[in-house]
């Protein structure tokens, strides 16, 4: 059985390769699927446009979701995700600079199951990205597939 | 309700009625008693003149005795219907001659002549009767009595009573015609002013007006002022409400603008929040992945330059979060309700005992200080005043940190933070509030510069005050009110 996927949102190519270096830090080697706006990463998870092809049961394992983004933003990509009954159960972490209340309240409100502020300090960072990995991706049951 | 005119009204006619019955009435017992009066005076002379005329011609009847003539001369009596007895007596008292209209036998009761009188007469109920002496040459002869009817007298009476009451009804239709004439130019009018001052009053519209009475008087008058004020009091009345709408309008464009004014500060700072952090975090984290892969090819002073990048980068994420926090905090609706200070301070000691496990230092909070305060914001001011105070005594080998309060001559409760640290020169107290102010270098005290005017914003926005004493290297204390 293949290493669960993580599906990462995020359209700013810096805090992709830092992310990616923060979850290589960590010895976290699942593979990682980036989505650079809100619209890709809805494609990925319905299996839409470039991701026709894709097979829709392969679920991602957690979904690291920025909310200013392209296109759709982050709160449109979750409130698409959970009006759809494939995805709607997918765990979704919201990685972002804002620690504006509103965003946690708009976050949690539409079902997102955790909300990290991404630190300036990237000593900071890699930890956040190790107690993120070692919760979501080891500690955490998802709910099962059918469901 | 009851009108107040038709009282009026009604008043005026009653008045009326009783004054002029009043004044009739009295007038004609007047007239009739004066009436009374000359016409017994009348009767009285009248039967003077027929008993001289009896006591003359009787005289030589008494002077030769002859009572058939007296007799005789009394019967001429009977041409006056209103005598109904007469006689005359000797002067010794005794019964001469006598005359009756119709015979009774009734003898009436006979006045006495005083001395040096020729007549005399008495009235009774319903009779006169009157005496006169008969004398010839001097010598009295005898008396002569007459006594007459005094029907007539009551029949006069009867008639003036009746003619009287005539001229008192006719009196009393004419006073209310009077009093219907002055309702209708008088009372009516004023009537009417009084319903619409009572309209007025009732409904607020001053747009009415009363009907002016087209005369010259003082009712005239009195409708020209009260429309006159109507006029003014309408004039004031639009004036004020334009003024309401003039001011209501201004308040809704104001607070159109200042809505927007807010929702670009909003999302200003929404786009601080999420777009000046993002390149910081670039800055950091690629110069800390320098220093990770390329250990070996840099040197000690590249190195040492990107320490102070990632320095920097992580003291510009700070001043951004301060600032936004300033910010939020100028925003914040302000909900006051009872915090418990002393149990806030002692949270906030915990987290900094925590961060910094190694010092030694002596906190005194005092127990039970309650506060009305939001309780988010008076968090942000305690934690700033405590992490100051924590901060500036952190190269003291023993801090001492004390939070308290007092109460002065039943002013505002004030607090305190006192501590035994680096202090500062009072000189530039002023200047301990303003964004970005610091009065340590970076290298002995590190911070934005942010705290203390978050702090002030905080405690202003309370309605509150704050001040802080202090000397160089004797500590400082922060004191304020909410």
């Amino acid at each position: 059985m293949p290493e669960p996927v993580i599906l990462l949102v995020e359209d700013n190519p810096d805090d992709e390769a830092l992310t990616l270096r923060a979850l290589k830090k960590n010895n976290i080697r699942n593979e990682v699927v980036v989505a650079r706006d809100g619209r890709e990463a809805l494609d990925y998870l319905f299996g839409e446009g470039m991701y026709e092809s894709r097979d829709v049961r392969v679920k991602p394992q957690v979904i690291l979701l920025d909310l200013k983004l392209p296109k759709l933003d982050g709160f449109e990509v979750l409130r698409a995700m959970r009006g759809n009954e494939h995805t709607r159960l997918l765990p979704v972490v919201i990685l972002t600079s804002s620690n504006e209340e509103r965003d946690r309240i708009n976050g949690y409100g539409l079902g997102a199951n955790s909300y990290i502020r991404k630190p300036v300090e990237f000593g900071e960072f890699i930890e956040a990205v190790k107690q993120l990995g070692l919760y979501w991706l080891i500690l955490n049951q998802n709910a099962p597939a059918a469901a | 309700m009851r009108l107040p005119n038709q009282k009026l009204a009604r008043n005026v006619t009653l008045i009326n009625l009783l004054v002029s019955a009043a004044a009739l009435s009295l007038a004609c017992a007047a007239f009739v008693g004066y009436d009374q009066i000359s016409f017994r005076r009348g009767m009285v002379n009248e039967l003077s003149v027929r008993a001289q005329i009896i006591a003359s011609n009787s005289v030589s009847a008494l002077l030769f005795n002859d009572a058939a003539s007296a007799r005789s001369t009394l019967s001429a009596l009977r041409a006056s219907p209103d005598v109904i007895w007469a006689g005359i007596c000797t002067v010794q008292g005794k019964s001469f001659a006598l005359y009756e209209r119709m015979r009774t036998d009734r003898i009436p009761e006979l006045p006495a002549i005083p001395p040096g009188h020729m007549e005399s007469h008495v009235f009774s109920s319903g009779d006169i009767v009157l005496a006169r002496a008969i004398a010839f040459r001097g010598r009295l002869l005898g008396i002569v009595y007459v006594e007459s009817d005094l029907s007539v007298l009551a029949q006069r009476r009867k008639e003036y009573a009746g003619i009287a009451l005539a001229v008192l009804l006719a009196s009393m239709v004419a006073a209310l015609l009077v009093s219907w004439l002055f309702a209708k130019s008088v009372a009516d009018p004023i009537v009417g002013l009084a319903a619409l001052a009572r309209d007025v009053t009732q409904n607020k519209d001053y747009s009415v007006r009363a009907v002016p009475t087209g005369r010259n008087d003082e009712v005239a008058l009195l409708i020209g002022a009260f429309n006159e004020m109507l006029e003014q009091i309408e004039q004031r009345d639009r004036a004020l409400r334009e003024a309401h709408h003039e001011l209501e309008r201004r308040v809704d464009e104001r607070t159109a603008q200042l809505t927007h004014a807010n929702k670009e500060l909003e999302s200003f700072s929404y786009s601080v929040s999420h777009d000046l952090r993002a390149p910081l975090r670039s800055i950091d984290g690629f110069s800390q992945a320098l220093l990770e892969d390329y250990d070996a090819q840099i040197d000690a002073s590249g190195k040492d330059y990107l320490r102070r990048i990632r320095a920097s980068a992580q003291r510009m994420g700070m001043l951004i979060d301060d600032l936004l926090n300033l910010a939020r905090v100028s925003r914040a609706t302000i909900q006051k309700e009872k915090v418990d200070a002393t149990a806030l301070a002692e949270s906030i000691v915990v987290d900094l005992r925590r961060a910094q496990p190694g010092r030694d230092v002596d906190f005194r909070i005092e127990k039970g200080m309650e506060a009305w305060a939001d309780p988010g914001l008076l968090r942000i001011v305690l934690d700033n005043l405590l992490n100051n105070a924590w901060k500036f005594t952190s190269k003291r080998d023993h801090g001492s940190i004390e939070f308290g309060f007092r109460r002065e001559n039943g002013g505002p409760a004030c607090y305190f933070v006192r501590d035994n640290g680096a202090g500062f020169d009072p000189k530039y107290a002023d200047r301990l509030f303003g964004a970005f102010q610091r009065l340590h270098a970076m290298t002995d005290f590190a911070g934005t510069g942010i705290g203390l005017a978050t702090v002030q914003r905080i405690v202003s926005r309370h309605g509150g005050s704050v001040w802080a004493e202090s000397a160089v290297g004797q500590g400082a204390v922060f004191y304020f009110t909410l």
